[in-house]
Order: structure tokens, then sequence, then C-alpha cells
């Protein structure tokens, strides 16, 4: 009798178990397809790290906006984090004043184009006041100057498969965005800091600014970008170089 | 159930046996739940500290502005700050979870109200200053003590919960860009996020502070006999309470 019970118990036990494995691998496969899934979800880390990410993007499902300033309060310095590339092709391009430099959007788009830095500033522009903190903990607030990326990626027709924009630097801080962050509202291309053009060391000649993300998400010194349904085969297929140095690749924290 | 109904709650109580639970199975998971996530909370928000050991005051802060203190700790770039920032978030998830389970279930099962909230005659300024006075000359416990909060113990530890978790959780949300842009009131209350950010560390000290004198004082009243009671929820293995 007792030996019953238990069996019986034992079976309850084991099924209850297959049905909760089973059940995550549903909640994770819906939890995929509404992009709450971030690429470095595998690991020790990857539960926190998913719970932030979906979490996070169910709060700003409405396009949140990062908080704005006024010109009194921007930063009097603004600390450089991590310096222009030495190498060639990039010290070139900036002696020449960036006239041979060109932005290359491919991937799934309609119309995979280039740009130089002239058409790029004849885009319509726009300009934000916001906070920029480093992941280290120091922050500064500036003025911004660039055309929307969503201004962009509509002028190239972004295809309804893709899912992330991948951003090729100089450097080896290769990144990439969700396409919320990507056609979000303060999302620039930005060109301009403080109504000067963008220094080198600032990411000269274009950088990405991420409002809502910490600044090592706001990518510098871009020359290609490129639209892709799945980081899986996108360098080590976590999403940006940042989880190769122990930094996650989502940075809204 | 009926026959028991004219019987005063307080004539049931007395005939219990003596031996009762201490801490409830709750109280006992989320403790130990907790200790882990504090541990790796500290380690890693040392880890993150480590990339900038300065703090300012307002909205923005870094070198070549002035700071309010500055720690005497090396700028440490890469490593800690990494697999730190990994860690701090997954535990603060565990954290904050087992936090809230434990608040509910403390507001539900009253264990706020009847085991936190000082006793009746138990609040005076003679009182807590008798008490103050004997921790600091070590006197041990008294035996009492095992079975029910002292004063002291129940102000510290409604302040921690109360006030010292919530102000971590506040200052902790006001330092993420993305929680800010749908909930600003988090960093604008905080009085900036470089505020915030040295609000999280002084207070993260109180809490470490906290820890020490905990573990000092466990240490105190027998560290194996009080580590036990945690575990198993009883004191001194079922004996009778003297």
């Amino acid at each position: 009798m007792s030996g019953n019970v238990s069996r019986r118990k034992l079976i309850t036990t084991g099924l209850t178990a297959a049905a909760g494995v089973a059940g995550l691998g549903v909640a994770a496969k819906i939890a995929d397809h509404y992009g709450l899934i971030p690429p470095d979800w595998g690991g020790i880390w990857g539960p926190g790290e998913t719970l932030t990410y979906a979490t996070q993007r169910l709060l700003m499902a409405n396009g949140s906006l990062a908080r704005e300033f006024n010109r009194s309060e921007v930063s009097k310095v603004v600390p450089v984090s991590g310096p222009q590339p030495k190498t060639d092709p990039y010290q070139r391009l900036l002696a020449g004043g960036f006239a041979d430099w060109r932005l290359a959007i491919d991937g799934l788009v309609a119309r995979p184009s280039t740009f130089s830095l002239d058409e790029i500033k004849r885009m319509p522009a726009k300009s934000q006041i916001t906070h920029q903190a480093c992941e280290e903990g120091w922050s500064f607030i500036a003025e911004w100057t660039g055309v929307p990326l969503s201004y962009v990626m509509n002028l190239v027709g972004v295809s309804e498969k893709a899912k992330f924009v991948v951003f090729y630097p100089f450097d080896a801080s290769w990144d990439s965005l969700d396409l919320p962050d990507a056609y979000h509202a303060q999302t620039f291309l930005a060109y301009n800091l403080n109504g000067k053009d963008l220094p080198a060391d600032h990411g000269a000649p274009l950088r990405v600014r991420v409002a809502r993300q910490l600044g090592y998400k706001s990518v510098k010194y871009l020359h290609r970008l490129t639209l892709v349904d799945s980081l899986k085969n996108v360098g080590d297929g976590r999403g940006s170089a940042s989880p190769s140095y122990g930094y996650s690749w989502y940075a809204g924290i | 159930m009926a026959a028991t109904t004219y019987l005063e709650a307080g004539t049931i109580r007395e005939t219990r046996p003596l031996d009762t639970l201490r801490f409830s199975l709750l109280v006992r998971i989320t403790h130990w739940l907790n200790t882990i996530s504090f541990v790796a909370l500290v380690v890693s928000g040392f880890g993150i500290l480590l990339a900038h050991p300065r703090f300012y005051w307002g909205e923005t802060g870094g070198l070549g502005t002035p700071s309010i203190f500055d720690l005497p700790l090396p700028f440490m770039l890469g490593g800690p700050s990494g697999w730190g920032r990994y860690m701090h978030f997954q535990a603060a998830w565990l954290c904050v979870l087992t936090g809230l389970l434990y608040a509910i279930s403390g507001l539900m099962s009253q264990h706020f109200r009847k085991n936190l909230w000082p006793a009746k005659g138990q609040l005076s300024w003679k009182s807590l200053r008798g008490e103050i006075w004997n921790r600091l000359r070590f006197e041990k416990p008294a035996a009492e003590e095992a079975y029910s909060y002292s004063l002291l113990q129940r102000l510290s530890y409604l302040a921690v919960v109360f006030f010292l978790f919530p102000l971590m959780i506040w200052t902790g949300m006001a330092m993420s860009p993305a929680v800010t842009s749908v909930f600003p009131f988090f960093v604008r209350s905080s009085g900036g996020y470089e505020t915030a950010r040295t609000i999280h560390f002084f207070a993260a000290n109180l809490l470490v502070l906290f820890v020490l004198v905990h573990v000092a004082m466990v240490c105190l009243a027998g560290f194996v006999q009080r580590t036990r009671a945690m575990i198993t929820g009883r004191v001194s293995g079922g004996r009778v309470r003297p």
C-alpha cells in the first residue's frame, strides 16, 4: 500500500517535473518570438541577464524617452573612453577630413547603400541633450546632433525579417541593437557633439547614440551597418564584442 | 473546529508544546537565499566600484571634474567590473524576488507586527540604553533572547528591511538608463544619477556594517546553536524552553 503511494507520488512528481521543463521550453519559445531573449542568454549569468532584458523590454514597450536636459546643464568636461584607432584606414580617412569615408548599409534591406558624410549631414537633423553614463560609474550630459537611425533605416527599406542592426566600427568594439532600440526616437547617428564636429576621440566621423543604454552601447567610428535576423552567426554569436570582455550585450541595466 | 470555538485562543496556546518553531520555514529559506544574494552583491558591487573608486554629487561627474571623495583604491578597468556587473544584476534579481516573498508573507503572517515591531513595554529610552550598554560590553545576550528578538534587534531589523533595502533598490533603479526612461522619479527623487550612486555606496556600507554586527552577535550568543536554529527552525535541538 505504502509502496503504491510512494510510486504514485514518484510518477506524479516526475510528470510535474516533465511538464515544468516542457512549460519552460514553450515559455522560452514564446519569449524569443517576442524578442525577450538576449543573445548572451547562455552561461551562468544567463538567467539574470534574460530576466533584466525581458522585463525592461516589456516595461519600455511604448518607446519611453530618456530624460532630456537644458543647455545650461551640459557638462563642461566630456571624458574620453578609449582613444581613436591608430590603424591605417582610420588615420588616413581622418587626415583627409573623412572626404573618402562612406557608411555602408547592407544585409536584410531592400536597397543596400553607401552614404558620404555630406549626404548624412544633409538628412533631416535632430538634437538631444541627454545624460550618458559609463558602466564604470562616471557620467556627463552633452548635446548630440545627428540623423535618427530610423530615418536611415527607412531610406534603405528594412526587411520584415530583420531583428537586429549590427554596427561595425574601425576599432574592435562591434555591437548590435535590437529593432525597438534601433527605431527609438532618441537613437541617432551622431556627427556633432556640443555644436562641433565630433572630435576624433569621441567617435568621428559618425557614432551611434543610444540614450536608454550605458555609454559602451554608443559605438564610435562607424563604417558599416548590417541588418540581420539573428546574431548567431555574427562574431562569436553573443551580439557584440562586450560579452567576450565580460560585459553584457544589453546595457539598459 | 466548532467544538473548539468557545475556547479562548490563549488557552489553546498555553497547552501547546513549548518547543515550538523559533523561525518559520519561510523566514529560514528567505534568510539563506538572501545570504547568498547579499554576499554576491557585495563582492560584485566592490568589483564594479574598482572601475572608478570616486564619488560625485548631482547628475554628472568624472575624471577632470571635482569629486566629493576618492577611495584609496586603484582604477581597475575590465575584469571585475565586467563579470561583477553580470553577477550584480543576477544577485539583485535573487535578492529582490526573495525580498518580495519575505515582505508579502511577513505582512500576511503578521511576522513583522508580532516579531519585529517593538513589543508592549519594550520601547523606552531606558531599555534601549541598557541594551546598547550591554552590547558595548560584549555581554552575552539573555537566554530569553534565543526565543524572541530584543529591542535593539527589532529596531535594526526594521531599519534594514523597511529602509536600507528599499533605499538600495530605489537608488539602484535610479542608475538604470532604461528604467529611468520609464520611471524618471527614481533618479529625480535621488537628486541625480551620481548622487544616487553615492547614496547606493553609503547604504551598502551600512548594510555590510549590519551584517558584521549581526554575525558578531550570533557568535557571541553561540554560533553553532543559533545557526542551527536558522536551519532547523528550532532552538537547541528540541530541548524544552527553560
